[in-house]
């Protein structure tokens, strides 16, 4: 085990992947000289060269769409957005293109590319640079969205994106770029599509990804205070999302909270809760409760901020009510 | 417009001749393809949406012949030609025309998406503007990849206003890629001439990004043919071109359009550019028969006739093989309705 930050997990995947295949190629904005607004490819243009690691202009959507092209023809391009709010500008290219070239051209070639972007709020970065728009991608047939929650994942989801024929939206918390973390030795690779359980315990499962995993986590060991014994499932990836740990883990507490830092209608947990209403009906002795941000913008000022984000004490809350 | 420096038109002899036969028998079967989906689209045997390129066959005929089997192109809502002359399986584009089975997409795109990987077609497109960027990722893989290829992309000049039209050939002139530009310009742009849409010039936009721009009579087979062999010349060693193709379109934005919008003197007149009138003119001029020119026709119209029968006779896609195509290896979770309804 050695401790790692959680952007040097994302830098290493990728040193890693391009040593790997020659065909992984690195594009976007700042990725190459600056080694990427927030140093994800820092190092790597060095290492691998100009013509692996590509700056482009502030063109969103004709990197995003050259992305597609590329890996229609031979290469399995990583690009980055440098905040997920801009990813508004890359629609066509993802949700139009390769989202769907697979499928309508017939099975007669996969896209391999991944789409690198962070999302999510605490750093007073305000409405247009702290959104979590995941929910958007996961609707769309033919994406995956991956959203890891420490380093160890974030290495080995992303070297599993980058391996992934299809294309993967890999989703970083710029909050957990400072994180360090445990990672194993022989750093392995997580399959897209499974869960992790960070936590067991018998009363309520709560299931979150990316930064509020943390939050579960935290809120985890306040409820253990007050003999609480919360389960805390990562579900690490989004789309294609680990159903049946969720289930088992729900059919081992029979009480589930949902947590994420995305606005909460219409969210990845309405999906989540309505698949357990479903196939996990027999299984629950209390409502399945939702934490999540509030339908607002993500504010600028810090108590605002503050107020909107998830916090341990309304994870709680939401635990002891389906519990109560 | 400029002169091209050699010309299948301009030479004379034998060679000559047979160029502009081979890119006759190209215009033909992109007619006669377009006119049989005309017909199979007013039976209500063709579903959704069509969008003929009659009256443009040339540019595509001309552009092609001078592409390698790795050259890539993208295309547009517009692009049966642009397929057909790259070669792709007749069969299967009509299959995929008709939704069957058999069909290129196995009948999940149809028309406006239209693509076979194995000739370099990389898409038709139902978004204007989108194979820009297409062509320009395709690009930039030839360049990585050290193949030697191009790439094409296909647009229409109704695609200028597309803000993607800027960041892509910002781009392809910063990197200096393969990449070629093909301007269909017929003029308009959906339901509004272009003049309407437009307050600049594509030559003015090309010098913007210094990009060498030529503008040409788009219609003129041999001409279109001539400047597409010495400016492909140039993308594959040099970078970036914009070919400007001036032509007509004959039919309306998609099939159906009744086109009321346009001066019927207007729509009249294009027969007098029609690109296979004008080729076999030149044929003729050249001493071709006019028996060699309908043997073209009659070999190709049985040639799209066996397609139809066998498209025809073809099974409709299964709903299961489609759902499996998705993602690679079909390993997601589909809403199977086990735990509901």
């Amino acid at each position: 085990m050695a401790e790692m930050r959680y952007l040097r997990a994302i830098n290493q995947a990728l040193s890693d992947a391009m040593a790997a295949d020659p065909s992984v190629i690195l594009i976007g904005e700042d990725v190459a000289e600056a080694g990427g607004a927030f140093g994800a490819s820092r190092g790597l243009r060095e290492r691998f060269g100009a013509e692996r690691v590509i700056d482009t202009p502030i063109s969103e959507a004709a990197l995003a769409g050259a992305a597609v092209g590329a890996a229609l023809s031979g290469l399995r391009p990583v690009a980055e957005i440098m905040f997920m709010d801009f990813t508004t500008l890359v629609m066509d290219a993802l949700v139009n293109q390769a989202a769907k070239a697979r499928f309508m051209f017939g099975g007669q070639r996969s896209v391999p590319m991944v789409l690198r972007t962070p999302h999510g709020g605490g750093l007073g970065a305000g409405p247009q640079h702290s959104q979590c728009l995941e929910a958007w991608f996961a609707h769309v047939p033919g994406l995956k969205v991956v959203c890891p929650s420490d380093p160890a994942s974030a290495y080995g989801l992303l070297r599993a994106a980058i391996a992934d024929p299809d294309p993967v939206v890999f989703i970083e918390h710029k909050a957990l770029y400072a994180m360090k973390g445990e990672v194993p030795d022989d750093l392995p690779v997580i399959p897209l599509g499974q869960a992790g359980i960070l936590r067991e315990g018998r009363d309520v499962s709560i299931v979150a990804y990316g930064a509020a995993v943390h939050t579960a986590l935290t809120a985890a060991t306040q409820l253990a205070e007050e003999g609480i014994e919360a389960e805390v499932v990562d579900l690490r990836s989004i789309q294609p999302w680990d159903e049946a740990t969720v289930l088992a883990s729900l059919s081992r507490t029979h009480h589930l909270v949902v947590v994420h830092e995305a606005v909460e209608a219409f969210g990845v947990g309405a999906e989540i809760v309505a698949r357990m209403a479903d196939i996990g009906f027999d299984e629950l002795d209390g409502p399945i409760l939702r934490v999540a941000a509030p339908f607002m913008p993500v504010p600028f000022s810090k108590g605002l901020e503050t107020a909107y984000l998830p916090s341990p004490e309304r994870v709680a809350a939401a635990v002891r009510r389906t519990l109560a | 417009m400029s002169e091209p420096t050699t010309s299948a038109a301009a030479g004379t002899g034998h060679n000559a001749a047979a160029e502009l036969l081979a890119l006759y028998r190209s215009l033909v079967l992109i007619r006669r393809c377009e006119e049989r989906l005309s017909t199979m689209f007013a039976d209500g045997e063709v579903p959704g949406f069509i969008h003929l390129s009659i009256g443009q066959e040339a540019v595509s005929a001309g552009v092609m012949a001078a592409l390698t089997p790795e050259d890539t192109i993208a295309s547009t809502h517009r692009g049966h030609g642009h397929a057909i002359a790259k070669g792709l399986s007749l069969d299967g584009f009509f299959a995929e025309l008709l939704a069957r089975d058999t069909g290129l997409c196995r009948g999940r795109g149809g028309s406006m998406h239209v693509a076979d990987m194995s000739v370099g077609m990389l898409g038709a497109n139902g978004i204007v503007g989108a194979g820009l960027s297409i062509a320009l990722g395709s690009a930039l893989a030839h360049r990585t990849l050290k193949n030697d290829a191009i790439a094409v992309a296909f647009f229409g000049d109704g695609a200028l206003a597309e803000g993607l039209m800027h960041e892509c050939l910002n781009m392809a002139a910063l990197w200096k890629l393969p990449l070629l530009f093909v301007c269909e310009n017929n003029g308009w742009g959906e339901f509004l001439p272009t003049s309407r849409q437009l307050s600049f010039s594509l030559e003015g936009l090309a010098a913007a990004y210094g990009i060498p721009h030529v503008a040409i009579d788009g219609n003129d087979v041999a001409v279109v043919a001539a400047h597409a062999a010495h400016i492909v010349a140039e993308v594959r060693s040099e970078g970036p071109r914009i070919l400007e193709c001036l032509t007509t379109r004959v039919r309306g934005h998609f099939e159906g359009d009744a086109q009321k919008y346009r001066d019927p003197d207007e729509l009249a007149a294009l027969s007098e550019r029609d690109p296979l009138g004008i080729a076999a003119g030149q044929l003729t001029a050249m001493g071709v028969g006019e028996a060699a020119l309908s043997d073209i026709t009659t070999e190709i119209a049985a040639r799209i006739e066996a397609a139809v029968a066998a498209a025809r006779a073809a099974p409709a896609p299964l709903f299961e093989a489609a759902m499996a195509d998705v993602y690679t290896g079909a390993q997601i979770r589909q809403p199977a309705r086990q735990g509901g309804v």
